[in-house]
C-alpha cells in the first residue's frame, strides 16, 4: 500500500499500539514521508473505538485526499467505524486504484481477477479504501525517518470491546501456496472428522487440504486452510471442490486454477458452472471410491 | 440463486424478486434464537428491501423469532453501505434490545462494514466476525475470527455482535412454526416513517457510485454428471486425461 500510495502522491502511515522496534524503520523504507505514532496498549488491548477516534482525529487536522486500509478484520471494522461518525462512504475488496481531479476511481476485481468493476466515492473530503491483501508489490523507497508521537486515545468511553485472549490456532500437512494439487472441502463435508478423507486423497496425489469459509467458521479446520476472498488465493494445476457450493467468494480464491473437479449432491450447486469436471453424487460415496482407484492405479 | 444487474442502474434486480433469507441472516436469526432460548428473551428481525413477496420474513418467524419490523420503501433502493446502516439502526432504535446480532455480510453483496456502521449509529460497542457467542449476566463473549487463528474479546450489553457465516446450523423451520409465523406481526415503515430524509437514503444517499460493473467470461461449459457409482472411478480417469496421474 505504501508502494502505490508513494506513486499516487505522498505517502505516510499511521502507527498504533505495540510494535517491534524496527517498525517505523520499515514503513519508512517502503515509502512512508512521515509516521505518526501512538504506542500505547490501548490499541492492543481494547478494538476498533481506540483506533477509530485516533485515524478520525487525524483525518480531521490533515485532509488526506485518500486513506488506504489494509482488507483485514481490524481493517474492516475501523472502516465502518469512520465511515459512520465522518458520514462518509468507503469502497471495500479493493486491487487498485487512481485519482483524477480529487476523485477516486477504484477497481474492485471479482471472480478471481477474470473481470473488474469499478466504482467511485461522491462525498467531500477523505476517500476511504480498504484493499484486498498483495494487491500493490511492496517497493523499497528509501525515505528519511520522520516520526510525530500523537497523543493516545484514552478516553475509558473507548475501552468497551475488551481483547481479553488471543489464540494462535496451527496448522498442520503440506503448505496450500504452491501446491499443485489442492484438495478443498466445504459445508458437505458435515464435520472435523472428515476432513481425514481429504487429506487421504491429498495425500494419494502429493497435495494439500484446503477447506471454504463455511467449513473454518463451523470450527472444523482452522482459518489457514481457508481459501477465497477473506482467505487464501490458490493457483494449483488441480482443485478439488468437495461439498462447496461455489459462493463467489469461495471462486474468487481458486477460480485460476487450470482445472477444476467438483464433487456436490446439489446439481444445481453454482461450483459446477466453473468446473471442468463435475460429479453429482454423495461426496462420501465418491471420494473413498476415487481413494480406492488412485491406489489401484497406482500398484497396477 | 441467479442475480441479475440492471445495467442501466447498475443495481442488482431486487424489485419483485423474493426477499428471501440469506443463509447469512440465518445463521444470526438461529444464533438470536439459541440465546433466547438459554436466557429468555425473544428475537425480533429487522430488515429492509424493496420487495413485498417477503418469504424470507415469514421463514425467519417460522424458525422461531417473535416478531418482524420490515422497512419496505422505493425510496431505499439504491442504498450504499451507509445509507443501509442508518436505515437499519434507525429502526432498531424503535425497539428495546439486549443484543443486535447481524450477518457480517450478505450473500449477494458483501462488504462486511454494514455492522460496524449500525453499532456506531446504536452507540453500542461492536463485537465483529463471531464465531461463538456466549452471554453471561450483561457480559458477553465472542471468540472472534482473527488472521492466526482466534481472539476472545469481552463486553457488556447491549452490544452488537455481527457473526461469520457457518457460526452454526441453522434449524429448518417445522411445520407449527410455519402456521404459527402467518399470525406474527410485521411492522412495515417507510424510511420516511424512521424519521429519515429522502437524502439520506437510497441512490441519493449514497456514497458510492458504481461506475462500471464487469461481466465474468464464460467458461467452456462445465460438465457435471451424476454419478451412477462409477464417479469416483470416471474422475480417476479424468484425472488420467489431464496426465496428473
Amino acid at each position: 500500500m505504501l508502494a502505490k500510495a508513494s506513486e499516487v502522491g505522498k505517502a505516510e502511515a499511521i502507527l498504533l499500539g505495540p510494535a517491534p522496534e524496527d517498525a517505523v524503520q520499515t514503513l519508512a523504507k517502503h515509502g512512508a514521508s512521515k509516521i505518526y505514532l501512538a504506542a500505547d496498549a490501548i490499541y492492543r488491548d481494547y478494538l476498533t473505538l481506540p483506533a477509530a477516534e485516533t485515524v478520525a482525529g487525524l483525518l480531521q487536522k490533515y485532509h488526506p485526499a485518500v486513506m488506504l486500509f489494509a482488507s483485514s478484520y481490524t481493517g474492516r471494522d475501523i472502516v465502518a467505524n469512520l465511515c459512520a461518525r465522518l458520514d462518509c462512504g468507503a469502497i471495500t475488496d479493493v486491487g487498485d486504484f487512481e485519482l483524477k481531479d480529487g476523485s477516486v476511481e477504484a477497481t474492485i476485481p471479482a471472480l478471481g481477477a477474470s473481470y473488474q468493476n469499478t466504482s467511485t466515492l461522491v462525498h467531500q473530503g477523505t476517500k476511504l479504501l480498504v484493499v484486498r491483501p498483495k494487491s500493490f508489490e511492496p517497493k523499497v523507497n528509501e525515505q528519511p525517518l520522520a516520526v510525530e508521537e500523537i497523543p493516545a486515545a484514552s478516553d475509558e468511553g473507548l475501552r468497551k470491546v475488551h481483547m481479553k485472549e488471543r489464540v494462535v490456532v496451527k496448522r498442520e500437512g503440506p503448505q496450500l501456496e504452491g501446491a499443485k494439487i489442492v484438495v478443498s472441502g466445504g459445508r458437505g463435508l458435515k464435520g472435523e472428522e472428515q476432513f481425514g478423507m481429504l487429506k487421504d486423497l491429498a495425500d494419494a496425489l502429493g497435495g494439500a487440504v484446503g477447506a471454504s469459509r463455511a467449513a473454518v467458521d463451523a470450527g472444523w479446520v482452522p482459518y489457514a486452510m481457508q481459501i477465497g476472498q477473506t482467505g487464501k488465493t490458490v493457483k494449483p494445476d488441480v482443485y478439488f471442490a468437495i461439498g462447496i457450493s461455489g459462493a463467489v467468494q469461495h471462486l474468487s480464491g481458486m477460480k485460476t486454477a487450470k482445472y477444476i473437479i467438483s464433487i456436490n449432491k446439489d446439481a444445481e450447486a453454482p461450483i459446477f458452472q466453473y468446473s471442468d469436471f463435475g460429479i453429482v453424487g454423495d461426496l462420501f460415496k465418491v471420494v473413498p471410491q476415487l481413494i480406492e482407484e488412485l491406489k489401484k492405479r497406482k500398484d497396477a | 440463486m441467479t442475480i441479475e444487474i440492471d445495467s442501466n442502474t447498475k443495481r442488482m434486480a431486487r424489485k419483485g424478486v423474493p426477499h428471501e433469507l440469506d443463509p447469512a441472516a440465518a445463521s444470526a436469526v438461529e444464533e438470536g434464537l439459541r440465546l433466547t432460548e438459554k436466557h429468555g428473551g425473544t428475537v425480533t428481525l429487522v430488515t429492509m428491501g424493496i420487495s413485498e413477496i417477503t418469504i424470507g420474513i415469514r421463514n425467519a418467524l417460522a424458525m422461531g423469532a417473535a416478531s418482524a419490523v420490515h422497512i419496505l420503501d422505493e425510496a431505499v433502493a439504491g442504498s450504499d453501505t451507509l445509507a443501509t446502516a442508518k436505515i437499519l439502526a434507525a429502526a432498531i432504535k424503535k425497539q428495546e434490545f439486549d443484543l443486535v446480532i447481524c450477518a457480517t455480510e450478505s450473500s449477494d453483496s458483501y462488504s462486511g462494514i454494514v455492522p460496524g456502521q449500525i453499532a456506531y449509529f446504536l452507540g453500542v460497542p461492536p463485537m465483529t466476525f463471531a464465531k461463538e457467542i456466549s452471554v453471561d449476566g450483561n457480559k458477553i463473549t465472542i471468540k472472534r475470527q482473527s488472521e492466526s487463528g482466534y481472539d476472545v474479546v469481552e463486553s457488556t450489553l447491549p452490544a452488537l455482535v455481527a457473526c461469520s457465516s457457518g457460526i452454526n446450523e441453522p434449524r429448518y423451520p417445522q411445520l407449527k412454526g410455519i402456521m404459527a409465523a402467518k399470525k406474527k406481526e410485521i411492522k412495515v415503515y417507510t424510511a420516511a416513517d424512521l424519521g429519515l430524509s429522502p437524502d439520506q437514503v437510497g441512490e441519493k444517499g449514497a456514497r458510492e457510485k458504481v461506475l462500471t460493473i464487469g461481466r465474468p467470461p464464460k467458461r467452456q461449459s462445465g460438465k457435471a454428471i451424476s454419478d451412477e457409482g462409477e464417479g469416483g472411478k470416471q474422475i480417476a480417469d479424468f484425472l488420467a486425461e489431464i496426465k496428473v496421474i
